[in-house]
């Protein structure tokens, strides 16, 4: 393993909790074999904001609910060789993705803004304004989950994925070895 | 058509707002049909036709009428589309959206509805006085635009006789007195043909030449059933519904299963896009019809029959009773028909209520049986264990129209026509881009281009052969043959020229099959939503090229693991085009670049965002600052 | 299912393995009890045969079947688990996935929920290419012991059919038609139904997802112990033959 080249990876955390970013680090001791195999890049772990140079393997968490999610993901994928999608939300939008289906009007985001800044129950918003900074991104009409807005190499399950199958996947991955994942290891959830 | 799916699962549709029914009145319609829930679909239709609408607390009490619960009624009056759980105008216009009557000005006919009735598609006035709707094809495909206007049809509709119609309904006018103001005092025949032309534009030698009064039925009454069978096995005659399954082997089959009784089911549910032979049949061969039908009865044994008419053809209702009824009179239906001792047979008229599905088998028995009209699990085939359990044949109007020819004229007769394996006539109803639109009869085995020559559509781009679960061929394949083994049709031929866009039929295809889709099996209810968006794609710019495989995978897995005939052919539009026409598809797609998909549509996306906050997005607008 | 007699016996292969059938046996029932496992999401011991999902589509003969349905026959060759049946399969449960809302993380019947085990079984982890229809259907929390929500269904009728034969109720139907088909209650709502927690209807096993809810028990499994934490599906049958 120590003879290769070290690979670079990079990560990133779109319309997600951070979980599986937490998740990564669920890998424990392993992590020290992982870092002899790799550098990482553009990632929140490091707090590199931009790319330095192409890397191998991207990691994505979280699917795309706003324009930046988009634009990120975008630079993810020009930049990286192979994408990877890690957890559900990134795979099928999520919890995020949970308002699509639960807005009723004819205009679904206002709705969706309105309850979450003005009209909710639990709401205690003394401007009565949806928040509008220009630093905001703007929403999408829905969450989409990242294979719908690039091309995605691989995905790996789970909410979030586990220590295991994230440091199996990535060493077989690394090594050439990845012919698709134990059976008992896949988890939705 | 949208296939509606986020705002038909949505808030609860309003309950019905009519007053309540009285409790007597839906008693009565019960007992009218003995209570026996079997004749659900009559007592839902009726109730429909009286009450504009299904209450809620109407089908509870249906429900105690039959002795059903109250969920066995809904999954029926949920099933078909002529009935309703929110109420209904009292005049209901139902426009025909097939693609050939958009072809043929719809839009401006719609247009002129929604303006002088002052409500849009869709909606019921609030008066209650009409609802505006549309319906997949009606059968009136040579003489589109078309409408149904409660049981009356009206045909060849422009802006102007669309206005008058408007106008005068409005005015109070009866339907019945848009087609003559001597409604009243013309026959059941008449009617129909004031509301409908026949279009016959090449009478064949079997059916629609000169036709003896039931010569057939007179021979097949000295023969015993198994010569009968083996007669219609000798003609070579075969389902003219489409499928192709030998008559003669279907009627041995179920002359064989020792049962306690037998029944022979007539399908007129012509329901095929660009299909109205069986139409032309019923309004002039009814006899002829109902004579094949009594020969069957003989055959296998059946002392009842049900003539299964589709919901569209209400208007043929009474002309239909009128000739049952006649032959009753006569001695040929009832008990000892012409005289024979133990030939009882008689036939009651079973009207459906708007789904496409019943034209399957299996799905016409269940509606026939007062159930949605979901297909069955085979086996048991119908032959074996049909209607209410007994044997039963079920065959296509023209098939038993030619069964009693064949009974007049002997099998050799029939047998010398056509070509090998695809013998006699065949009723092809021709529609679309052509000079002649109308019911052609004609020996198997003429090819495409001698048709298209015959209609006068010369200049053919396209021909849909069999209707959307048929296949749609190209310039380069009309020199093929109308037979079971080349291009089998169970009629429908639908001529387009090289102005139209095959994407835009193909994608009107599918929504008729997402419409008409009955939803049992998984990959067909789901399936065909999934390729109707995906042709959306293509019709927006937003597929890429892998979008092609993806369309094959996904008709592949349609195809094979649907559990009846819808959805093993559903598929077909699209996998006929992309065989036949594979430019219209690689024309309109692109290939992601760099991974990124152009599908993905952002400026779409986030335009909604826009809007709200009143401000461009940084990233997207290249003019943001403006 | 089938009384018949042994004696009436013949044999067939799934996947070159011999079965031994009775007459009138479906293909799934002979393998049941041969310990080959055939997927299947609407065929649940005990209820009458459907054939409505059509995960167990086998290949009979050379034809595509359902195979809790499709009756055995003599000297067939039944393919089960090849590389495009499982592709096939594998299609069919993410339309299923699709056609609701199926968010697994916050559904309580993850880990004893079937769909998802049967995503497992199929290895259904790659990018998908189908569109997520989003269902917006209300909530029935009525019943003051169980809870409906007809975005996690997928129509696979176990619940119409036990309660209608098991239960003898008729507590669950099906309305509309097409992709507008779904399991709706004998009522307004379930309150005004006579469904109780105890009916076999309403029972753990006969809701294959997180359709059917009982109030005040969900997530009581720790994660680790849930039904197909322990193991795949229909591991149960296939150990009938090690």
């Amino acid at each position: 393993m120590s003879e290769l080249p070290k690979a670079r990876i990079a990560t990133a955390s779109l319309a997600g909790c951070f979980g599986c970013h937490m998740a990564i680090l669920d890998i424990d001791e392993r992590l020290i074999d992982l870092m002899k195999l790799v550098d990482v890049d553009r990632s929140p772990l490091t707090d590199k904001k931009r790319f330095t140079q192409r890397c191998d393997i991207g990691i994505i968490e979280g699917g795309c609910c706003n324009e930046e999610n988009v634009h990120v993901l975008h630079d993810f994928r020009r930049n990286c060789d192979v994408l990877i999608a890690l957890g559900q939300c990134a795979i099928m939008g999520g919890l995020p993705a949970m308002r699509n289906a639960i807005m009723h009007s004819d205009a679904p985001l206002r709705e969706c803004l309105d309850e979450a800044y003005i009209t909710g129950k639990y709401i205690r918003n003394t401007t009565h304004h949806v928040p509008n900074d220009p630093a905001l991104p703007l929403l999408l009409d829905e969450v989409y989950p990242c294979s719908q807005v690039v091309e995605i190499d691989y995905q790996i399950p789970g909410c979030a994925p586990s220590g295991d199958i994230i440091f199996d996947t990535l060493a077989k991955l690394l090594t050439g070895k990845f012919r698709g994942f134990e059976r008992d290891m896949i988890k939705f959830d | 058509m949208e296939n509606g799916h986020k705002t038909g699962n949505g808030v609860a549709a309003p309950a019905c707002e009519v007053a309540k029914v009285p409790e007597e009145e839906i008693a009565a319609i019960c007992a009218r049909y003995g209570c026996d829930k079997h004749r659900m679909l009559d007592i839902l239709r009726e109730v429909q036709d009286r009450y504009r609408c299904i209450a809620p607390s109407t089908m509870d009490r249906i429900a105690a009428g039959t002795g059903l619960t109250r969920i066995e009624v809904e999954g029926v009056a949920s099933f078909y589309s002529f009935l309703s759980l929110v109420p209904k105008g009292r005049v209901t216009i139902r426009l025909c959206d097939d693609i050939v009557d958009r072809y043929s000005g719809l839009d401006a006919v719609t247009a002129v509805f929604e303006e002088v009735l002052g409500i849009r598609t869709g909606e019921t006035s609030a008066d209650g006085a009409f609802s505006l709707e549309t319906t997949p094809c009606i059968g009136m495909c040579d003489q589109a635009p078309a409408a149904m206007v409660n049981d009356v049809v009206l045909t060849r509709l422009t802006p102007e006789t669309a206005r008058s119609a408007a106008e005068a309904l409005k005015a109070g006018q009866s339907p019945e007195q848009l087609v003559s103001e001597r409604f009243a005092s013309l026959t059941p025949h008449e009617r129909a043909l004031h509301m409908v032309g026949n279009n016959i534009r090449h009478a064949g030698e079997v059916l629609l030449g000169p036709v003896p009064e039931d010569a057939g039925l007179s021979n097949a009454v000295s023969m015993t059933p198994a010569q009968i069978i083996t007669t219609v096995e000798e003609s070579g005659l075969r389902g003219c519904g489409g499928a192709g399954y030998t008559t003669g082997r279907k009627w041995r089959f179920a002359a064989s299963e020792r049962a306690e009784k037998h029944f022979v089911i007539c399908n007129a549910d012509e329901g095929e896009p660009g299909t109205f032979k069986d139409r032309v049949l019923l309004t002039e061969r009814p006899h002829l019809l109902v004579e094949g039908m009594t020969i069957a009865a003989r055959a296998v044994g059946a002392r009842e029959g049900i003539l299964y008419l589709r919901g569209e053809y209400v208007y043929l209702r009474e002309l239909l009773e009128q000739v049952l009824e006649e032959r009753r009179r006569r001695g040929l239906l009832g008990e000892a028909i012409l005289g024979v001792k133990g030939f009882d047979f008689d036939i009651r008229l079973q009207l459906g209520a708007g789904a496409y599905i019943c034209g399957e088998e299996g799905a016409l028995i269940s509606s026939c049986e007062g159930l949605p009209g979901e297909p069955k699990t085979r086996p048991p085939f119908p032959v074996n264990r049909g209607y209410l359990g007994y044997p039963t044949v079920v065959n296509n109007v023209e098939t038993f129209c030619h069964a009693a020819r064949i009974l007049d004229r002997g099998a050799k007769w029939f047998h010398a026509m056509g070509t090998e394996g695809s013998h006699g006539t065949k009723l092809f109803s021709i529609c679309g881009d052509c000079l002649n639109p109308g019911i052609y009869e004609l020996p198997y085995g003429h090819t495409v281009r001698e048709l298209l020559e015959m209609v006068g559509a010369e200049d053919a781009a396209a021909v849909q052969v069999g209707g959307p679960s048929g296949t749609m061929i190209a310039r380069d394949s009309f020199h093929r043959k109308l037979t079971f083994d080349d291009l089998a049709t169970g009629g429908a031929i639908i001529v387009f020229n090289g102005a139209r866009n095959i994407l835009e039929i193909v994608e009107y295809y599918m929504s008729f099959f997402v419409h008409e889709s009955c939803g049992y099996c998984t990959p067909c209810r789901v399936g065909n939503v999934f390729l109707q968006k995906a042709i959306s794609k293509f019709r927006k710019g937003l597929a890429n090229p892998e979008d092609i495989d993806y369309l094959k995978e996904l008709s592949g897995t349609i195809i094979e693991t649907s559990r009846c005939g819808l959805g093993m052919t559903s598929p077909n539009p699209i996998l006929s085009t992309l065989k036949n026409f594979p430019l219209v598809y690689s024309a309109v797609s692109k290939p992601s670049k760099d991974g990124i998909r152009d599908t993905f549509d952002i400026q779409s996306a986030i335009d909604g965002a826009r809007k709200i906050a009143k401000r461009r997005s940084y990233i997207f607008d290249k003019d943001f600052t403006q | 299912m089938s009384g018949t007699k042994k004696e009436t016996g013949f044999t067939f292969t799934i996947d070159g393995i011999e079965i031994t059938a009775t007459a009138g046996q479906t293909i799934m029932e002979a393998a049941d009890e041969a310990g080959v496992y055939i997927p299947r999401l609407c065929d649940h011991e005990g209820l009458r045969h459907q054939g409505s999902c059509r995960v167990c589509t086998v290949k009979a003969g050379g034809r595509s079947v359902a195979a809790c349905t499709q009756p055995a026959a003599p000297g067939q060759a039944v393919e089960n688990e090849t590389q495009h049946l499982t592709k096939m399969r594998r299609d069919l449960v993410e339309m299923l996935f699709h056609e609701g809302n199926h968010l697994c993380p916050i559904c309580e019947a993850s880990g004893n929920c079937e769909l998802q085990a049967m995503a497992y079984r199929l290895d259904m982890t790659e990018a998908t290419k189908f569109p997520y229809l989003e269902p917006c259907r209300a909530l029935d929390a009525s019943h003051p012991d169980i809870a409906l929500d007809t975005n996690r269904c997928i129509s696979c009728g176990r619940c119409i059919r036990a309660s209608q034969d098991v239960d003898g109720k008729g507590i669950f139907g099906y309305v509309g038609r097409g992709i507008h088909r779904r399991v709706a209650v004998n009522g307004e709502n379930l309150a005004d139904t006579t469904a109780e927690v105890t009916d076999h209807a309403i029972s753990a096993e006969v809701c294959p997802v997180g359709c059917i809810i009982r109030k005040r028990v969900g997530f009581a499994v720790p994660i680790g112990e849930r039904e197909f934490d322990k193991g795949l599906i229909g591991h149960e049958i296939e150990e009938k033959r090690k």
